[in-house]
């Protein structure tokens, strides 16, 4: 490569990451601003941290907004990783295509879609509208990113270990429970967090799906955001995009670590091969 | 032994189990109830009328009442809400808006993402994981706060204002949130993360030695890259654009949180006919319609996917 090309490669990485990074960096910024304008910094002041704790409606949303975020994760990450399964592993079966379009769909589908169409079900069926429309509407797409994120792990892993646990007669079923699942399980944990993350996100489906007395923090924030712009949901944001980074980055560093282990015993264990065990 | 299996054999396939029946019937089942049954809903409501009850629509299919029944509520459906879009040129305008804009903000997507995707893959192979990590993290962060981010920025007295006003660039504040400027700005912005991943897995495959190769026959490094890195890179490009023009098509939060009054997509248009109007079999038909638009590009992206081209399935992490 020459000079100029890894001139030009660096200045775009460069730009590329000041552009994503800069909009989130003055949010936070400015979530510490004594002024109650957004846009005006008047000192530095935790005033609306604190305030934020003495806004009830405000942590109703968010415990809604958790509890409906770990049960959907929950339910998702199960539900996907036995699509992940069917798809990877079940070779043609009747009907895989009509499988196979509904795991890709959501992916793109328009969120106003969605929404609306699962609250047209939840009515025709005459289900209470409220905290578990919304769970059941979460599940729903975030099992498609998760079957795809499981999937791709799938596809890619040795299968000796499990044929190896076949052919000692280990039952299909225990198999996939001592070996299979412990291989994927980093895909797996990611599919759960990717679900949890997409359920805490989520305002256009929860703006349809749910009834009275279930209000999510994304309709909170909205809400709010439609009457004008206030430090509190800089606040709001910055303890979120706090929560949301960290668990992102301590469970890469604990994938990473645990594949350079799980790289290390394979070695070793090809070692002892090799000599004779 | 009579016989060895060969290595995938064990490919439960062949099998009758149950555990592995369970395994496809479990999701199957879940998806066609909750996902497939749900659009023939709205595609049933899409012909029904307006009521003032609850559910404001009728007529209401009662299943109670047997077949009869289910002919009599067949007997009352109506083409009148598509008729009415057809009348109303606001929805031919909000749909045709929205592709224009989804159309746009691909091309500005691509033109932005591309050379960053481009650095990636050729940063060094020691720091291209943590590239990776700082482009997926904001993805993994709530796309409503990325956007209400930038309102404080756009803002009249905001802060892009501010900047450019001390520059000296401008001498009076621009408007710039609230138009269809801030739309394209919110959704590059926020769809970035979905065309780079793609475009760098294709891009980190593509081998090396082919543009030395080019290189020594006296090729120049433009035109090497356009006759060698860009067409390689393709199943990228095509996976990173259906991945952003899909979703954006149908887009709500960013033209209502940075758009102007003036600003039609149709994802906003429904939600009014909705929330606003209460009007559900109107907007079961704005529905039905937007489906039908990108109902193509959909089974395209589903077919590339499966296949595992443009590395769609790499896109979450």
């Amino acid at each position: 490569m020459n000079r100029r090309a890894s001139w030009f490669n660096v200045t775009s990485i460069a730009f590329g990451l000041a552009f994503l990074y800069l909009p989130i960096l003055l949010l936070i910024i400015y979530s510490f601003n004594e002024s109650r304008l957004v846009t005006v910094w008047a000192g530095f002041s935790t005033k609306w941290y604190v305030s934020l704790f003495s806004n009830q409606g405000l942590l109703d949303a968010a415990w809604v907004t958790l509890r409906v975020a770990l049960l959907s994760a929950t339910a998702a990450t199960i539900l996907g990783t036995l699509a992940a399964i069917a798809l990877v592993r079940f070779g043609r079966f009747y009907g895989r295509t009509l499988f196979s379009g509904m795991i890709y769909a959501p992916l793109v589908m328009p969120d106003v879609i969605i929404g609306l169409s699962l609250l047209l079900l939840f009515v025709a069926v005459d289900f209470g509208r409220g905290f578990w429309t919304i769970v059941l509407a979460h599940i729903t797409f975030s099992l498609c990113f998760v079957a795809i994120v499981v999937q791709s792990r799938l596809s890619t892993f040795d299968r000796s270990l499990e044929e190896a646990a076949l052919d000692l007669g280990c039952p299909p079923v225990r198999t996939f429970f001592q070996i299979t699942l412990p291989l994927i399980a980093p895909a797996v944990i990611a599919g759960w967090m990717l679900a949890f993350t997409l359920s805490l996100d989520d305002l256009v489906i929860a703006s349809f799906t749910t009834g009275p007395g279930a209000t999510t923090l994304p309709m909170k924030i909205y809400s709010q955001v439609r009457l004008g712009v206030t430090p509190e949901i800089n606040a709001v944001s910055t303890i979120l995009i706090g929560i949301v980074s960290i668990g992102v980055i301590a469970a890469s560093l604990v994938t990473k670590r645990r594949e350079v282990a799980r790289i290390r015993a394979e070695r070793q264990a090809a070692a002892g091969i090799r000599n004779g065990i | 032994m009579t016989t060895v299996d060969s290595p995938g054999r064990h490919d439960t396939a062949n099998r009758p189990n149950p555990a592995r029946w369970l395994v496809v019937a479990i999701p199957y089942v879940w998806l066609f109830l909750l996902f497939l049954i749900p659009f023939l809903i709205v595609l049933k409501i899409s012909f029904s009328l307006t009521a003032i009850a609850q559910p404001p629509y009728t007529p209401v299919l009662d299943l109670g009442g047997g077949i009869s029944g289910v002919i009599e509520a067949f007997k009352e459906f109506t083409v009148e809400n598509y008729l009415w879009l057809t009348e109303d040129a606001l929805y031919a305008k909000a749909y045709l808006s929205s592709i224009e804009i989804a159309v746009v903000s691909t091309a500005l997507v691509l033109l932005v993402g591309y050379p960053i995707a481009y650095g990636m893959a050729r940063a060094p192979k020691a720091i291209q994981p943590m590239l990776l990590m700082l482009i997926i993290l904001p993805f993994w962060t709530s796309f409503l706060i990325r956007v209400y981010s930038w309102i404080g920025i756009l803002k009249k007295e905001g802060l892009l204002n501010q900047f450019l006003l001390w520059l000296g660039v401008i001498s009076k504040p621009l408007t710039i949130l609230n138009t269809d400027t801030a739309v394209y700005i919110g959704i590059v912005y926020s769809y970035l993360p979905f065309m780079i991943l793609p475009l760098y897995a294709a891009l980190e495959r593509l081998d090396p030695t082919l543009l030395e190769a080019a290189a020594d026959l006296g090729c120049r490094p433009s035109r090497a890259f356009w006759r060698v890195t860009f067409p390689l890179s393709l199943p990228g490009v095509i996976a990173g654009c259906f991945l952003v023009f899909i979703p954006v098509t149908g887009e709500f939060v960013i033209p209502d949180l940075l758009g102007g009054s003036n600003t039609l997509m149709i994802g906003r248009t429904l939600w009014n006919e909705f929330f606003s109007n209460r009007d559900w079999p109107l907007a079961s038909a704005v529905a039905v319609v937007l489906l039908l638009i990108l109902v193509v590009p959909i089974v395209i992206f589903q077919n590339r996917a499966e296949r595992g081209e443009g590395a769609i399935n790499k896109v979450p992490m």
